[in-house]
C-alpha cells in the first residue's frame, strides 16, 4: 500500500495564468508575430549533427544519457561505435550536406575538440557554426549539480571550444538535452545567446534569466536520427518519411511573410552509416525542390528572428 | 488489496442485449484529446515520481508543454476540417493556466471531463476527504470556466485508490474511461449512484502507440483504419464504441499530423458512424441498455 499523502499534496502554489514557472512566458504559436526570413523565404533548414564522445568509464549520473555505454566495462563495442561517427561518419554527412550547398550548426563535446583538432578544424573549413555540447557525455547537467561546478563546466566547455573554432560560439545544447534549474541562468552569464535543450516549440522564443535575455531555439528530439532509427527501431524509409512529412506540414504553415524552422538533429555514428545516409540525402533533396528553402545556422536564424521582432 | 476489482459481472461480447445507435449507427465513434499540464517540479508521490530524469526534467516537460504551445492547434483544425467533435480528458488547473485553449474547445463545441488537477497530482494514497476534494475540484473548476456539468471521469495519469470509482458516481459522474475490457459500455457496479465504462482503448492512445510501442506515423494510421474497420463490420449486428484517445503533444508534432488526418478523415467519411462524445454515448447507454446489460450479466466465480 502507499503511503498516506499530506494535505500540501493537493495545494498548487503555481496555479495561474501562464505556466508554473517564471522562466518563459505562456505563448500559442499562432498568436506570434510573423517571422520574416532573408529574401522572403518560407522555411529555414536547420541541420545540427553533434560530435560527442562517450568515455569508456562512464559513470552515468544522474542517469544513462542516450548512446552511453551498455555492457560491463570495458564497452568496446559501443565505445567504438560511437567514434565510427566521428573518424568516418560525420565524413560522409559532410559531403551530402556540402553536394547540396547546406550548411549546418554543429554542437560539439568540448572532449571532441581536445582529442580530435582536424575533425574540428574540418568543420569549421566547411563554414559550420560550432554550437557548444557541454564537456562530454558524462558530463550531465541536473538539478544535483552544485551552481559554482556547472559553472566552471560551462567555462571550460567555451573556452576549449572558442579557441579550437576561432568562433564566438554563442549557441549551447547541454548533454542528453539536462539542465539543473540554474542552466539557462549561467549560459546567460557566460555571454551565450541561444539553448538548444527545450522542445516546446516550433520557433525560437525569449527566455528569462538573471542575466537578461536567452533564446531558445527549436531543435527537435523527434526530428533526430537516434530516436526514430535507434530508439524506435524504424527504417531508413521511415526516417526519410518523417522528416519528409515535417517539412511538408510546416511548409503548408509557413508563407513568405511568415517562416517556420525545419531543424533536424543528427548523430553520424548513426546516420553517417553507409546504409542510411541515402535516406537523409533523399529527404533534403525533397525539401530543396520547395522555393523559399533557407540553409542557416542557429545563429543566423535566431538574428533574422530578433530582427522581425523589433 | 483485493484480488478483483469488482466492478463488473462477466458478459459474453456475443450474449448481450443489442445496442442499436442513433440514425441506424454501427459505430459510436468518439475522439478524446487529453489537454494536460504537467508541472516542472510537482511535490513527491510516494508511489510514483512525475518524471524519469530529476527535476528539472527541461526535456520531458517541454515535449509536453509542446502540446499546448504548438501540438493542440493543429490537432484542432484537423478535427475541425473532418467535423469531428473533441472529448476533451482535461486536467482542469488547464482553465487556469492556458485558458485560450479552453475557449478554443469550448467555441468547437467539445465537451469537457476531468483528467484530475494535474497530470502531475496522482491519486494513490489520498484519503476519502482528499479524494473527494480532488474530485469536487474538477466539477466546480469546469463548471466556473466553461458552464457544462462534470460527466465524465479518466483518472489522472491512471492512478487510483480503491475509492475512485464509488465516489465519482456518488458524486453524479456518469460514465468513467479507466477500464479497458471491452469494445461496448457496460454497467460499473458502485456504491450509489449509476455509472457507465466508457470503452476508451489503450491499444488506439497515441501515448501507448508512440511512447511505448514505438510506431511509426503512417503505422499508426493504418492500425486506426483496421480496428474502425472491424468495428464498423461488428457493428451491423450490435452497435460497437470506438475512441481514439489523443495527446496534443504527440500526434500534433507536424510529422504525425497528416497521417492521423487522413484515418480521421477516413473514418468520419463513412455513413453509418455516429460522431459523438463521451456524454452523448454515455446518456444514450445508460438510458436504453444499462439496466439490461447488468441483469443479462453473470456473477464472477470464486477464485480458488
Amino acid at each position: 500500500m502507499s503511503q498516506p499523502l499530506p494535505d500540501s499534496y493537493l495545494q498548487y502554489a503555481h496555479r495561474r495564468y501562464g505556466m508554473d514557472h517564471a522562466r518563459y512566458d505562456w505563448s500559442p504559436v499562432p498568436t506570434r508575430p510573423a517571422v520574416a526570413w532573408p529574401g522572403g523565404a518560407r522555411m529555414a533548414l536547420w541541420v545540427v549533427p553533434a560530435l560527442e564522445w562517450f568515455p569508456l568509464n562512464m559513470k552515468c549520473q544522474p542517469f544513462k544519457p542516450p548512446g552511453a555505454m551498455q555492457t560491463a566495462y570495458p564497452d568496446l563495442r559501443h565505445y567504438t561505435l560511437r567514434d565510427y561517427g566521428n573518424r568516418v561518419g560525420i565524413y560522409r554527412l559532410m559531403k551530402a550536406l556540402s553536394q547540396r550547398g547546406l550548411s549546418a550548426s554543429v554542437a560539439v563535446n568540448a572532449a571532441v575538440a581536445v582529442r580530435y583538432p582536424a575533425l574540428l578544424k574540418a568543420c569549421v573549413d566547411q563554414g559550420w557554426e560550432v554550437i557548444a555540447n557541454g564537456l562530454d557525455m558524462d558530463h550531465l547537467h541536473h538539478g544535483g549539480l552544485a551552481e559554482a561546478e556547472e559553472r566552471e563546466w560551462i567555462a571550460r566547455s567555451l573556452a576549449l571550444l572558442r579557441q579550437a573554432s576561432g568562433q564566438p560560439v554563442t549557441g549551447w545544447l547541454s548533454p542528453a538535452k539536462s539542465e539543473s534549474f540554474n542552466t539557462p541562468d549561467l549560459l546567460a552569464e557566460a555571454g551565450l545567446e541561444y539553448v538548444c535543450d527545450w522542445v516546446n516549440d516550433d520557433l525560437p522564443y525569449a527566455m528569462r534569466t538573471r542575466a537578461g535575455t536567452l533564446h531558445a531555439m527549436p531543435h527537435p528530439v523527434d526530428m533526430d536520427d537516434y530516436t526514430i532509427l535507434v530508439q524506435n527501431h524504424h527504417t531508413e524509409d521511415d526516417f526519410r518519411d518523417a522528416l519528409i512529412d515535417q517539412f511538408d506540414m510546416l511548409y503548408r504553415e509557413s508563407s513568405p511573410e511568415s517562416g517556420r524552422v525545419m531543424a533536424i538533429s543528427l548523430h553520424p555514428w548513426v546516420i553517417g552509416q553507409p546504409y542510411r545516409i541515402g535516406a537523409l540525402e533523399e529527404a533534403l533533396d525533397h525539401m530543396l525542390q520547395h522555393a523559399g528553402v533557407w540553409s542557416a545556422t542557429g545563429s543566423q536564424i535566431l538574428s533574422a528572428w530578433r530582427a522581425s521582432q523589433a | 488489496m483485493t484480488r478483483d476489482p469488482g466492478f463488473y459481472d462477466y458478459l459474453p461480447y456475443d450474449q448481450r442485449p443489442v445496442i442499436r445507435w442513433p440514425n441506424g449507427a454501427r459505430v459510436a465513434f468518439w475522439v478524446a484529446p487529453n489537454i494536460e499540464f504537467y508541472e516542472l517540479d510537482p511535490p513527491r508521490n510516494p508511489a510514483r515520481a512525475a518524471w524519469a530524469r530529476p527535476a528539472p526534467d527541461v526535456l520531458n516537460y517541454s515535449y509536453r508543454d509542446y502540446g499546448n504551445r504548438a501540438g493542440f492547434w493543429r490537432m484542432l483544425d484537423s478535427m475541425k476540417r473532418c467535423g469531428m467533435p473533441g472529448s476533451v480528458s482535461l486536467n482542469v488547473a488547464m482553465c487556469e493556466h492556458h485558458p485560450e485553449v479552453i475557449q478554443a474547445c469550448a467555441e468547437a463545441g467539445w465537451e469537457f471531463y476531468s483528467h484530475g488537477t494535474y497530470n502531475t497530482r496522482y491519486l494513490m494514497g489520498m484519503t476519502e476527504a482528499q479524494e473527494r476534494a480532488v474530485i469536487q475540484d474538477s466539477i466546480d473548476t469546469i463548471k466556473k470556466h466553461t458552464g457544462q456539468k462534470l460527466d465524465g471521469w479518466l483518472a489522472p495519469a491512471l492512478t487510483y485508490t480503491e475509492r475512485t470509482m464509488d465516489l465519482v458516481a456518488e458524486m453524479g459522474l456518469s460514465y468513467v474511461c479507466d477500464l479497458f475490457h471491452d469494445d461496448q459500455p457496460g454497467p460499473v457496479k458502485v456504491k450509489k449512484g449509476k455509472l457507465t465504462s466508457m470503452p476508451y482503448s489503450l491499444e488506439m492512445n497515441d501515448v501507448i502507440v508512440y511512447n511505448v510501442n514505438l510506431v511509426s506515423p503512417r503505422r499508426y494510421a493504418d492500425i486506426l483504419k483496421r480496428q474502425f474497420d472491424r468495428l464498423y463490420a461488428e457493428g451491423e449486428h450490435s452497435g460497437t464504441v470506438m475512441c481514439i484517445p489523443l495527446h496534443p503533444y504527440l500526434v500534433g508534432q507536424p510529422y504525425r499530423l497528416a497521417a492521423f488526418e487522413e484515418a480521421l478523415s477516413y473514418i468520419t467519411g463513412h455513413d453509418k458512424v455516429w460522431l459523438a462524445t463521451g456524454r452523448e454515448i454515455a446518456q444514450h447507454f445508460n438510458t436504453l441498455y444499462h439496466d439490461a446489460f447488468a441483469a443479462a450479466a453473470q456473477a464472477v466465480g470464486e477464485a480458488p
